[in-house]
């Protein structure tokens, strides 16, 4: 069974915001919650860095466990959802989100938070796969569809790769290896440093 | 505990419904409705961002369980790279998108405004119907009567002011049918008035490139760049102009490509590459004669390259002689080891390819920057090499086919110009007779450009950068009977020009703004006029179908995805009705179909009219047919050649990049780099382009030892004619009913395409094989020199690198240069102030700001100003502060302080409007149209300037002052 992962390439990363786009385009996300979005070091000066973050879905996922109506679960894909039905937006979660990924949307003018909301990988949620009870609530299921999440199919430098594990390391490897002695990913340049 | 899971209906998913119709109304009827009421709810920029509710969620646009979904594919229609885009649609609603992994362009890829297209067609910011303003309101009218309305009051001033006073702006974001369509429409009305974006974007790249080689367009392409063993981007930032380009840059570049960027800000392309240099805005002529400087010192310039394919490097090298390390640092504030550095890494890492955008091409010294450029690349023998080249990044997604069909003040289609010639030319194709479209033009002659009398219909008309003083100059210092009177605005966005104020003015003037767009446009809202603006919607591309050209001269065919929404129609629909109405429909038409009932002119009809007269660019080749087939196998090409590799169009290059010379039964398979004699012709090989002559003050203008593959002519050699296949003993090999149409022609105007055929049977180029000239002896500087902005901060360098002097008469228009910079503002306006794109947003950003997902990533009109002018100043970041420029315009914008922009220097996006000078103008548009997002125009603060060949507009270079507002 896949373990599905996303690993964005900090090499490639333009932030152009076609992810954040498409996740928008694709699961009807309102104004003001972004699943995903693109984080900037550095911005406008030589070291510039940006990477593209949003859910992880956690193996052992931090959400979850603090998560006081358990409203998380999942899949066998290795993708971490929850059901709004459940979920009574406290906020726990975002307070345990290493990403900060929760997103809370306001019910009205001057409410409370709403019920949280965040990367589904494009798989959906508990209703029925592709039902329009599924759509309104959580987007697009495409990985019911065989498809992978739009976001990472759309990245205009194919930096954010989306999908089984292990194909990504796959690809990502050969990259790495295709680039030599030029800097990796994130912390390599602190890691290891070259001398 | 578990908690016990409570019924979903109940507890509803923390958002708010807008009412999703029962499943007995059609959807479309639904949409159709819904803009009604919801046209009169707050726009979103009034909320906070968290305020936001779901009713812009659309829900009423979601894709539908258990409904049939049809697949349809199109074009992005943002920017040149021309990403194929594929939609789903339910029911007529678009209600997805797919990546065209397919596309050889974009593997599938997207960037923010690719990503967002279906918005086009699901946004509730459209222009819904044809709207006039009578007594300062906004009123509904049917298409009829406002043709009718219009039409009457064209037809008036034509009487009394002469066609030229009908201003006919087109697009950039035509399809090549309409952009052809919409040349020709100004060509039967009479009038050389018609221009469109190309004049501001790449207008100073034709020029230079076309008068240096042959054809001003992208010599190679962007999958070309997986090829190059070194980039050199100038003014071009592709992180946000040109994202998906990325793609085949990294991969360059993880390739071992090297990478400089030359900017005076760190972009966000600069942050990817190797070498970062950052000049002083305005010096691109010095910065590349200072790396010549070390080519030459160093002796790394390709001599035998040179001798045989470039005339007058000679007269260079005496110019550069005078860009020492020193002088260059002076100039450009670069020093000795970066400029080195630079030079080192292009000279040892070929081939090499240059990359430029605006950042080089609106100056008033823009032609000469340009043609510096392509001399760094000849002197290194870059030129017509697989991953070498000049790759000029188009902005537009059509604005190379636009240009191509001649939407310019200066050309009909086809860049022929507008000799006797070129119109005896175009009669032909059009089988119109020509002194009836002669006498469609004002007859009395005017005093031209030169001093010299000239008939309007052979006179360049006012470019679009300039229409402004069409308008207010006073009409006796015009080359035209009267003033302009009627601006159409057909897809122009109006705050990507300079000087507001004087536009304001001029707009407050006319008698009569008609804007043709999918939103109602900057131009609908940025003056006090109370009468006499019509507002008619146009479809989007997706709502249409036709052909559009990439960047790369690839020819892509797009499908209709929907239908027009709302009343909107497509363009070659409007021009049709306004045709009628103006009486020349059945002429213009004469060899178009028009499908009665829609008034829809066939688009295939238009490709086959462009096939059967762009002989000079190779527009020939691509038939209907031939495009729809590389579209529908577009997997079968590679990604880095373009070539199909097997399967039905073996051979071809993708989309058939121009030129595909000869007729479509030729089946040549387009060029996909330009100037490559490593290849035969037939198979997409070319030489420079014999356009200057063949001698020059006794030097031989030819080639020299070097021809493409396969030529049977081993030598440079003029172009074709009927006399040169004689002379040749080639003309038998042409058929008897080519040489009837051959006879007296040549490889431009010969409409059997015989002498193509013929030329490239023989191994040789139709337009010859000739060097390639770095001194352009018809322009203003034959060898280009540095010359200091018109508003400089540097008064020092002046009148060493001074400017222009004055001219009467430049398109028909006075045109300012040493009686500008002759004053000195350094003193109030101590900083250069410069602009350019942001990646959410394109051009004037009408589109962009319209579309919520797309708006809601840039929210402010910002400049960005380094920490110590910042502080200078008492600023903070995030500030509200006022922009001043020396000819009074001043723009209320928020600070973003970085080190991006050097101390000095503050830089502006330009895609921002809906502000006027400090004033949010959201309540005059029409109710329910107003973008989400609206800022201060930057160009509304821009000043005089105008490149010395073309009219290009100087927006990267004046002076302002900035204060805490």
């Amino acid at each position: 069974m896949a373990r599905m992962k996303f690993l964005c390439d900090a090499e490639r990363c333009i932030e152009c915001n076609a992810c954040v786009v498409a996740c928008k385009n694709e699961n009807s996300v309102p104004w003001g919650v972004n699943r995903r979005r693109v984080v900037v070091l550095d911005d406008g000066v030589p070291g510039e860095k940006s990477i593209s973050v949003a859910c992880m879905h956690c193996t052992d996922a931090p959400c979850a466990a603090v998560c006081p109506v358990d409203c998380f679960y999942t899949t066998e894909d290795g993708i971490v959802l929850h059901d709004k039905d459940l979920c009574i937006g406290c906020g726990y979660c975002f307070y345990a989100c290493p990403f900060g990924a929760p997103q809370y949307p306001q019910k009205e003018a001057f409410g409370v938070r709403g019920k949280m909301d965040k990367c589904t990988f494009c798989a959906g949620g508990p209703p029925a796969d592709n039902s329009d009870a599924e759509y309104k609530k959580y987007g697009r299921n495409r990985i019911a569809e065989g498809k992978l999440p739009l976001c990472a199919e759309f990245c205009s430098t194919k930096a954010l790769l989306g999908g089984d594990g292990d194909m990504i390391a796959d690809i990502y490897r050969k990259r790495v290896l295709k680039r030599g002695g030029r800097p990796q990913t994130w912390g390599w340049e602190t890691a290891y440093k070259a001398s | 505990m578990k908690l016990i899971r409570k019924n979903s209906q109940a507890s509803g998913a923390g958002s708010v419904s807008v009412g999703m119709p029962g499943e007995a109304i059609g959807r479309r009827a639904f949409l159709r409705r819904s803009g009604l009421t919801l046209g009169g709810t707050a726009v979103a920029s009034m909320l906070p961002a968290t305020m936001m509710r779901k009713a812009h969620a659309a829900e009423g646009y979601a894709p539908q369980a258990g409904v049939e979904t049809v697949t349809r594919r199109s074009i992005c229609t943002h920017c040149s790279v021309g990403c194929g885009v594929i939609a789903e649609v339910q029911n007529g609603v678009w209600t997805g998108q797919e990546p065209d992994f397919e596309s050889p362009f974009n593997l599938g890829s997207h960037c923010a405004k690719g990503a967002s297209v279906r918005e086009h067609g699901i946004g509730e910011r459209r222009l819904k119907y044809p709207t006039k303003l009578e007594n300062g309101k906004w009123k509904r009218l049917s298409w009829d009567q406002a043709i009718d309305e219009i039409g009457d009051q064209m037809l008036k001033i034509r009487e009394q002011s002469g066609p030229d006073s009908v201003y006919w702006l087109g697009s950039a974001k035509h399809s090549n049918e309409q952009s052809y369509l919409f040349r020709k429409f100004a060509a039967y009305w009479g009038t050389n008035n018609v221009d469109h974006q190309a004049r501001i974007c790449h207008s100073t790249t034709v020029a230079g490139v076309a008068n240096t080689w042959g054809y001003g367009a992208m010599t190679n392409s962007y999958n070309d760049m997986h090829n190059c063993k070194a980039m050199i981007f100038v003014g071009s930032n592709p992180c946000e102009a040109h994202p998906v380009a990325m793609q085949h840059i990294l991969r360059a570049k993880e390739n071992g490509a090297k990478m400089i960027v030359v900017d005076p800000r760190f972009t966000r392309t600069s942050a990817h590459a190797d070498l970062a240099v950052q000049i002083r805005p305005g010096t691109d002529v010095a910065i590349m004669w200072g790396m010549l400087w070390h080519i030459f010192e160093n002796g790394w310039e390709d001599r035998e390259y040179i001798r045989q394919r470039v005339y007058g490097m000679d007269e260079i090298r005496q110019e550069v002689a005078k860009w020492t390390p020193a002088e260059t640092e002076r100039v450009t504030g670069v020093p000795e080891e970066t400029v080195k550095a630079a030079a080192k890494m292009m000279a040892e890492n070929r081939p090499g390819t240059i990359v430029w955008c605006m950042g080089g091409t609106q100056h008033t010294i823009g032609n000469n920057n340009t043609r510096s450029y392509c001399v760094l690349q000849l002197a290194l023998g870059n030129i017509g090499k697989s991953g070498g080249g000049a790759n000029i990044f188009r902005g537009h997604d059509n604005v190379q086919g636009a240009t191509d069909l001649g939407v310019l003040s200066h050309t009909l289609p086809g860049y022929y110009g507008l000799s006797a010639g070129s119109w005896g030319h175009w009669a032909r194709v059009w089988e119109t007779d020509l002194n009836w479209l002669k006498g469609r033009f004002d007859q009395a002659k005017v005093v031209g450009d030169g001093g010299k009398e000239v008939s309007p219909m052979n006179y360049k008309g006012i470019p679009v950068s300039r229409w402004v003083d069409g308008v207010n100059e006073d009409k006796n210092n015009i080359g035209q009977r009267d003033n302009i009177r009627c601006m159409v605005y057909m897809g122009h966005a109006v705050n990507s020009q300079s000087r507001g104020p004087e536009m304001k003015k001029a707009m407050e003037k006319l008698d009569l703004m008609v804007i043709i767009d999918p939103y109602p446009t900057h131009a609908a809202v940025m003056n006090d006029r109370t009468d006499g603006i019509y507002l008619l919607p146009a479809s989007t591309q997706f709502e249409t179908y036709g052909s559009v050209t990439a960047s790369n001269r690839s020819i892509q065919w797009r499908d209709k995805v929907i239908e027009p929404v709302w009343e909107s129609l497509p363009d070659q629909t409007i021009l049709y009705k306004f045709a009628k109405k103006l009486g020349f429909a059945d002429e213009l038409f004469k060899n178009i179909k028009v499908d009665a009932g829609r008034d829809e002119p066939r688009v295939e009809d238009i490709t086959r009219e462009i096939n059967r007269g762009m002989w000079t660019i190779g527009y020939t080749g691509q038939s209907p047919e031939r495009l729809k087939a590389h579209a529908e196998h577009r997997a079968t090409f590679n990604t880095t050649t373009l070539k199909a590799e097997g399967g039905p169009v073996d051979g071809d290059f993708y989309g058939m990049p121009w030129p595909s010379w000869g007729t479509p039964e030729m089946k040549h398979p387009g060029t996909p780099v330009l100037y490559d004699p490593s290849k035969p012709v037939a198979e997409g090989g070319l030489t420079f382009r014999a356009r200057f002559g063949v001698e020059r003050n006794g030097v031989n203008l030819l080639a020299e030892g070097s021809y493409s593959v396969g030529s049977e002519i081993r030598d440079g050699y003029p172009e074709f004619s009927d006399k040169v296949l004689k002379q040749l003993g080639w003309w038998d090999d042409l058929t008897d009913d080519e040489k009837k149409l051959a006879e007296g022609k040549n490889w431009k105007t010969d409409l059997s395409g015989g002498i193509q055929r013929v030329a490239i049977k023989h191994g040789c180029a139709p337009f010859g094989n000739a060097k390639a000239r770095t001194v352009v002896w018809t322009f203003p500087d034959p060898v280009p020199i540095h010359r200091e902005p018109l508003y400089t901060p540097r008064r020092d360098l002046l009148p060493q690198y001074a400017t222009y002097e004055d001219r009467k008469r430049h398109y028909r228009l006075p045109t300012r240069y040493g009686s500008i910079q002759a004053q000195d503002f350094s003193k109030e306006y101590p900083l250069v102030y410069s602009s350019g794109r942001l990646v959410e947003y394109e051009g004037g950003g009408e589109e962009q700001r319209s579309n919520r997902w797309l708006a809601e990533l840039q929210q402010d009109m910002f400049v960005e100003i380094n920490p110590k002018d910042a502080n200078d100043r008492g600023l903070q970041d995030g500030q509200m502060v006022w922009l001043s420029t020396p000819e009074g315009a001043k723009i209320k914008v928020m600070t973003m302080v970085t080190r991006r922009v050097a101390p000095g220097v503050v830089w502006c996006p330009f895609h921002f409007g809906g502000w006027f000078q400090g004033k949010d103008l959201k309540d005059k548009y029409p109710e329910g149209t107003a973008p989400y997002v609206r800022g201060e125009a930057a160009n509304t603060a821009f000043t005089y300037g105008y490149d010395s060949v073309t009219q290009m507009q100087e927006t990267k270079v004046t002076l302002c002052q900035i204060q805490a507002a």
